[in-house]
């Protein structure tokens, strides 16, 4: 930090969960580290900067396992700049890239050059490299290299990796480095032409829907591939019942699978996509009532692992258009910690040290990031502030990103992010 | 005091007065000597997807009841050089059409059309989605011969999974308490086209579909949607195809419609295209009465 060098954040509730801390506490930042965490008081006129956090609560900074920053190729959709002030504006101070840039990130190169300091980003920047040349899904991609050049794991999101050999082999390959495969897992075989999910809300606005089997089939092929290997997947925005139910067995049987789902999945159902609201169309799309339903209960007894945001931003012109040829995906770095409030602890009463581990504590243990997601002395200073009452109306006009394909426009939260902390700097302040 | 009706999208954004209101104007329109409704009005007919029956059915609406019609359609315009629907419904609104009818390929874009372009939009057949000028007709068409519409058994046999002529009919007449059955091959007919509406049951045996039955909606059938599925071409008519033998399964006074194209031979015989029951010619005279009632309803010359 250039201008300040240590910050006390002073009256908040501290929730740690890796430390297991949840009390009143005073927490001092120093040159980029916590150097102390102490009962209110003890650490008075220790900082350089006091920041009253009196009502607010003091996490662990938020990591998203799943972001689009668009970041070489497409800087008319999101820039790494942009892309990171939305990612601070929702109190993450650290955000994983996926590789389907243009190019695609396959190499040590565009991996260094997405963390390159002349990108302006605004929070950390952990790319997730292509597991496979071009995301073509034939040959692998120097696992090692790209874990050398600060990758922190491998995928080909967009995509899923379809072929079995390739998949074991690259679990194989990214155990060894200690790295997670991410799966986006869709048996593209069988969902092309599709733009929604498979139910009675496709059939009725006549559009091909994709089935739940698409994703669950992978997710059952690449837990037995992980059986054989010993290696770890991720599955990224899982979005069924069938797919968590897998997963749930999986980790009954001590199998390395994690999962994350997305404030989307957990909010909305495919019947919200009414007349053809290309805001409501997303890969993968949002399911039926039970899948949501089922995915909530993932939530409430630790079977999913993380909340990531899947944060996919798209021009005007790429959404409003023929619903069938409107690109995929949502906006949502600014959305995430309101919906995990506002549905997850007001509606369904999660406490809210599930919810910081949901979002820090847990995607850092599955992505290896040493020294994040805890607020233990020495680790990195990423800091979320957040008033977990505040009531607000999430406005798209106003939002940090570059894009504006939200389907929230407009809707009253409860939970706001107060300031944002990454590396000791302030990159947000409400 | 009934809303206004600006665009006919779909179905269900009717109310059923609206859908009376239309059926009663269409019944009354005399195509011999229409009324001069739309005299110094302009009615674009932009298709992006090939259609011989509906199209020349709008024009000739438009026609009749004085107004101009102008066809934009993929090949004359910008819309091959990658123009935007918004940009392509700006310009044709901007130049001076009062309202837009327009086909095309995908689902909900006479939706999209109309959240942008603020002229009244007749939707002539969204992809798989709604083709509501059709239900109309169909319905001034089974009302021509059925007292009510109440308690009525209509049969809409085919490929109900590509046809918006099948969803659209089906919002409508179950409105109306109709018992819709769609009949069909599970690739035609998946278990969840009965969520439709409340009303409509799915079969997979075209003989027990027909007991009973006052209407006999045959729907078309391409060869090429059959690749790659369970039955094979012969199979189907076999199995599916409407015949003399099996018109007899419904009730002696039961009609047979088309929406057409007819392909004879596949979907139904010629002897059932034909015959004494069938309506087919019926229903295209009926498809440009409808039109006008349709043009002259979202015109505000009703």
């Amino acid at each position: 930090m250039k201008d300040m060098d240590s910050i006390l954040i002073y009256g908040g509730r501290v929730i740690d969960p890796a430390s297991g801390l949840d009390d009143d506490m005073d927490v001092l930042l120093r040159d980029d580290r916590v150097a102390a965490v102490g009962p209110p008081g003890k650490l008075r006129g220790q900082g350089k900067r006091a920041f009253k956090a009196k009502g607010y609560i003091v996490a662990p900074g938020f990591i998203d396992l799943h972001v689009h920053l668009r970041e070489p190729g497409q800087p008319h959709k999101e820039t790494i700049a942009t892309g990171t002030a939305a990612a601070a504006a929702g109190g993450f101070t650290s955000v994983c890239a996926m590789p389907n840039t243009v190019p695609v990130n396959d190499s040590a190169e565009i991996t260094r050059w997405m963390q390159s300091p002349e990108r302006g980003a605004l929070v950390n920047v952990f790319p997730v490299a292509a597991a496979t040349a071009g995301s073509l899904g034939e040959k692998l991609t120097n696992f090692a290299a790209l874990k050398r050049a600060g990758a922190v794991a491998v995928s080909d999101d967009g995509k899923p990796i379809l072929e079995d050999k390739l998949m074991r082999e690259a679990l194989r390959k990214a155990a060894m480095l200690k790295i997670p495969v991410v799966q986006h897992a869709e048996d593209t075989r069988l969902t092309g032409g599709c733009s929604m999910n498979l139910g009675p809300t496709s059939f009725r606005l006549g559009l091909h829907g994709m089935s739940n089997a698409a994703e669950s089939t992978i997710v059952e092929r690449d837990i037995a591939l992980v059986r054989a290997t010993g290696g770890h997947v991720h599955v990224a925005h899982l979005s069924t019942r069938e797919a968590l139910q897998a997963v749930r067995d999986a980790k009954k049987a001590g199998l390395r699978v994690t999962c994350e789902v997305t404030p989307h999945h957990l909010t909305l159902t495919d019947d919200t996509v009414g007349e053809f609201n290309t805001n409501h169309k997303m890969n993968p799309p949002l399911r039926a009532v039970a899948d949501r339903e089922a995915l909530i209960e993932g939530i409430l007894d630790g079977t999913i692992d993380a909340i990531a945001t899947d944060h996919a931003p798209h021009a005007f012109h790429e959404k409003e258009v023929e619903f069938e040829r409107a690109a995929f995906g949502i906006t949502g770095l600014e959305t995430a910690l309101p919906i995990a409030i506002t549905v997850l602890h007001q509606h369904f009463e999660l406490p809210l040290w599930r919810i910081v581990e949901l979002l820090s504590s847990n995607p850092a243990k599955i992505f290896n990031l040493r020294n994040r997601g805890t607020l233990a002395k020495g680790s990195h200073a990423d800091v979320t502030i957040f008033d977990p009452k505040k009531k607000w109306t999430f406005e798209a006009s106003r939002s940090y990103s570059k894009s504006r394909n939200t389907p929230f426009d407009g809707w009253s939260f409860s939970g706001r992010i107060v300031a944002t902390i990454a590396g000791g700097r302030v990159a947000y302040e409400g | 005091m009934k809303p206004q009706l600006r665009s006919l999208l779909g179905i269900s954004q009717l109310t059923t007065g609206q859908i009376e209101a239309i059926l009663a104007l269409a019944r009354r329109m005399d195509l011999k000597r229409p009324p001069q409704l739309l005299r110094n009005r302009h009615v674009a007919l932009l298709f992006y997807e090939a259609s011989t029956r509906t199209r020349i059915s709008f024009e000739f609406a438009a026609k009749a009841l004085g107004a101009t019609t102008t066809q934009v359609t993929p090949t004359s315009s910008s819309i091959e050089k990658g123009e935007s629907l918004i940009d392509t419904g700006w310009t044709v609104a901007n130049v001076g059409a009062d309202a837009i009818v327009m086909r095309h390929p995908n689902s909900g874009a006479a939706y999209l059309l109309a959240r942008y372009v603020h002229v009244p939009i007749v939707n002539a057949g969204d992809g798989m989605h709604q083709h509501p000028s059709q239900a109309l007709l169909d319905a001034l068409t089974i009302t021509n011969h059925k007292k009510k519409l109440q308690g009525l058994r209509v049969v809409i046999v085919g490929d109900v999974y590509h046809s918006r002529v099948a969803r659209s009919n089906a919002e409508l007449l179950t409105r109306f308490g109709v018992d819709v059955v769609f009949c069909g091959p599970p690739d035609f007919v998946p278990e969840i086209a009965a969520t439709l509406a409340p009303g409509v049951t799915a079969c997979h045996d075209l003989n027990i579909a027909l007991q009973g039955a006052d209407v006999v909606m045959a729907l078309r059938v391409q060869k090429e949607r059959l690749v790659n599925k369970q039955l094979s071409v012969e199979e189907y008519i076999a199995e599916y195809q409407v015949t003399p033998l099996r018109m007899r399964l419904a009730k002696p006074d039961a009609i047979l419609m088309h929406p057409g194209p007819v392909i004879r031979g596949m979907e139904v015989t010629s002897e059932v295209a034909d015959g004494p029951q069938s309506c087919i010619h019926e229903q295209v005279r009926n498809g440009v009465k409808t039109r006008m009632a349709i043009l002259a309803t979202v015109l505000g010359a009703a």
